[in-house]
């Protein structure tokens, strides 16, 4: 699970986290106001505007309208993390409300969301800090050990995919054994690691065990903070975050269901999320419905080899119950991009007649009209092969994974 | 011939009450495996052996802890059926109490638990398999998971998969082509597991009726790739794979909890060229697995069936249970 910056810095913030002062806004009204109120008013002479998306890159990306184009403001182009200060296109205030006007609504294209970009609904409005120097640092998994990985670089505010390739050196690398747990000196190396002295060193130190600490309790699978910097005044600050959370453990913290934001989700996965599908939607023609995520990839890839583009990732678990195939279907055909669909299910401890009667059942309930290809396996799947055949309806039936594919070719074909 | 279980592992259940322990004790009992006893903390003392349209072919005792389960039984595997929530405690358990195999069934657990149950199983003489797994198979001999025991049949070729049901088509495949198993090894698609690639390849390897390895993959991590390396150096029998997952999106997670491809890594391209340069016979198609094997065997394969009911399994002389009954009742997994 992903969530924006702001709601990542509140979070921060709960762990004693150094973060700056923010505050996040919905509409152009609420920036201006919020610049005003909060900031200028209080003798703020910088601000900084940022667009909320769950994608990285955003100081870099564009904002464009919606023929594709990139907006101009204030002289340049529009970017999607813009450093505020009042000049001749205005004070403080004025300058949010026109940023948020101009971006709110407006898609946003990073080098992380592909051309498509991704709509702006949330802007955060952050006071201004006095930077010394940007830093890298992230935990995460590492699962070529099993440990937790603490990773820090002085190379700060650039893609780190970057700075392994190039100068991997530049990479200070720490795991953490869960039986010891995050000791001072782990986080002294990091800060030798990083050429930090006087008082600089003590708030790396103490910032770094704090954003550990942060990272266990909230169950985080990763943790970024890029940048990292050091102010001015040799104070280390999370100056960005970004926070995927351990979908595993999300029954130990029902409170972040309130940090979903429907609107980056596609609608139909919220909607597959309700019935408990484990649906990920792609954007080829067929459609496939598969027990086992193992085999539903690789009835994604053998889609593939025969001529088509899967249109979806779908694992519809153990259980063939006709509500469950009803709602795949129906979720799966609701796809415009759809021509097909195959499904390929093994019957191991479940019945395939099974599954069979219950692929009719969700037929009476749901209209499809593509060709629909069949392969059932295992258990009883002589019986539901004849099942399928007697009802009258158009399957074409395959045996092997083979079949299925020439199957898919053909219907593609038609 | 088989590797990790036969018919001497004396196997323990924990969760052994609950709706998936029961219904697959059943499963395992019928089918010939040395179910021993079961853990439930709270109806020790007790002996168990239905519920609802679930029946055992024997009752067996049930006990507080592992502990008492290893004293009482001699038991030297267990098999977890507990839910997420409460199964990195019924692991630690199991290491605590000297398991020396522990097969943890479980979707789901978290993987901050799952660092400690790696920290501490790597200071154990324990082996875990899983979690978020299918279990084991020594097809005739013991079953210890979820495997439908009916697909397999003894022989000389090693499975080792991330995925449950890849595992299933492999094994139908291997049959359709008249080759059996030696043991079927399900190690579980979570980011963090106790038995990697490397681990079940080295045990094939040194397993003399073991004659061919069959390693399916996935996106995701690089236990693959570290696999490759191993086959490279160590391996002369036949090593075939597949991975699933070419058309799999980077950054979403396909499924698995290890299923995703992150930062640029865990592609089924790398790995798929790993295993090239490691000599392992890559398939495209997962519809190619048992051909592949046989035509690396140099077994003539043969005729395809007409009809998909499969035989039972060849029974070993010794065997006392007949393959699993038609079953009543969906794997679901506890989520």
């Amino acid at each position: 699970m992903n969530i924006h910056e702001y709601q990542a810095k509140e979070l921060l913030r709960k762990f004693n986290v150094p973060v700056l002062y923010g505050k996040a806004v919905f509409t152009p009204e609420d920036a201006g106001g919020v610049a005003y109120s909060e900031f200028e008013q209080r003798g703020a002479k910088v601000i900084v505007v940022k667009s909320q998306i769950h994608a990285g890159g955003r100081g870099k990306g564009y904002v464009q309208d919606s023929k594709g184009n990139n907006i101009e403001l204030f002289g340049k182009e529009l970017r999607g993390v813009t450093v505020v200060k009042a000049d001749e296109y205005g004070n403080i205030a004025h300058k949010a409300y026109l940023l948020a006007k101009n971006t709110l609504g407006n898609k946003l294209v990073t080098i992380q969301t592909g051309d498509a970009g991704k709509i702006v609904h949330r802007m955060f409005i952050e006071e201004g800090a006095s930077i010394e120097k940007e830093y890298y640092c992230s935990i995460l998994l590492d699962r070529s050990n099993s440990q937790n990985l603490i990773m820090v670089s002085t190379e700060g505010g650039v893609e780190i995919e970057k700075v392994a390739e190039e100068t991997p050196e530049k990479i200070i690398k720490v795991h953490v054994d869960p039986a010891v747990g995050m000791q001072g000196y782990i986080a002294r190396e990091l800060a030798f690691g990083l050429g930090l002295s006087g008082a600089a060193f003590k708030s790396f130190v103490d910032f770094i065990q704090k954003l550990y600490n942060a990272y266990e309790q909230m169950d985080c699978s990763m943790l970024e903070v890029n940048p990292m910097v050091c102010t001015t005044d040799e104070k280390f600050i999370a100056l960005d975050a970004k926070v995927n959370f351990d979908d595993n453990a999300l029954y130990r913290h029902p409170d972040y269901a309130a940090l979903a934001d429907i609107d980056e989700e596609d609608p139909l996965e919220h909607e597959a999320g309700k019935y408990n599908l484990n649906y990920i939607k792609l954007d080829g023609n067929v459609g496939c419905m598969v027990n086992g995520a193992g085999l539903a990839m690789a009835t994604m890839d053998i889609i593939q080899l025969a001529g088509g583009s899967p249109a979806n990732f779908l694992d519809v678990g153990g259980g063939a119950n006709v509500e469950r195939i009803a709602n795949a279907f129906r979720i799966m055909t609701s796809d415009p991009n759809v021509r097909a669909v195959l499904i390929n299910i093994f019957g191991g401890i479940v019945r395939c007649d099974r599954v069979a009667n219950g692929i009719l059942q969700a037929l009476q309930k749901v209209d499809v009209t593509v060709p629909l290809i069949v392969r059932l396996e295992g258990t009883n799947s002589a019986e539901a092969r004849d099942i399928l055949k007697k009802s009258g309806l158009n399957f074409l039936l395959a045996k092997s994974l083979d079949d299925a594919a020439n199957a898919v070719t053909k219907a593609l074909a038609a | 011939m088989s590797v990790l279980c036969n018919k001497k592992t004396k196997l323990i259940v924990q969760g052994i009450t609950g709706s998936e322990g029961t219904f697959h004790t059943s499963q395992m009992l019928a089918y010939g495996t040395n179910v021993v006893g079961g853990v439930t903390p709270g109806k020790g003392g007790t002996m168990y052996g239905c519920k609802g349209e679930d029946t055992f072919t024997k009752q067996v005792p049930v006990f507080n802890s592992v502990a008492d389960a290893v004293t009482k039984t001699g038991a030297n595997a267990t098999c977890i059926f507990v839910p997420a929530s409460m199964a990195a405690d019924a692991i630690l358990e199991a290491i605590n109490a000297g398991v020396e195999l522990i097969v943890c069934i479980t979707e789901g657990i978290p993987v901050k638990d799952m660092t400690v149950v790696w920290s501490a199983l790597s200071r154990s003489n324990s082996r875990l398999i899983g979690p978020n797994c299918p279990g084991l198979l020594t097809p005739g001999e013991c079953k210890i998971g979820i495997m439908p025991g009916f697909i397999a049949a003894p022989g000389n070729v090693g499975i080792v998969s991330r995925s449950g049901t890849l595992t299933y088509e492999a094994c139908q495949q291997l049959t359709d082509v008249g080759l059996g198993q030696s043991t079927c090894i399900g190690i579980g698609g979570d980011p963090i597991i106790g038995t990697r690639f490397t681990d079940a390849i080295k045990l094939f390897n040194e397993d003399p009726d073991t004659h061919a390895i069959i390693m399916i993959g996935e996106i995701g991590g690089t236990a693959e790739e570290e696999a490759a390396e191993f086959v490279k150096q160590h391996v002369k029998k036949p090593v075939i794979g597949f991975i699933a997952g070419r058309t799999a999106p980077p950054g979403r997670r396909m499924g698995h909890a290890g299923a995703i491809i992150s930062g640029g890594k865990g592609t089924a391209a790398a790995k798929v060229e790993a295993m090239k340069a490691a000599g392992i016979h890559v398939v495209d198609s997962p519809a190619h697995m048992g051909v592949t094997v046989a035509k690396a065997l140099g077994v003539k394969t043969a005729p395809p069936k007409k009809d998909t009911v499969k035989p039972a399994p060849a029974k070993p002389t010794t065997a006392k249970a007949a393959p699993a009954k038609p079953v009543k009742k969906a794997p679901a997994k506890k989520k």
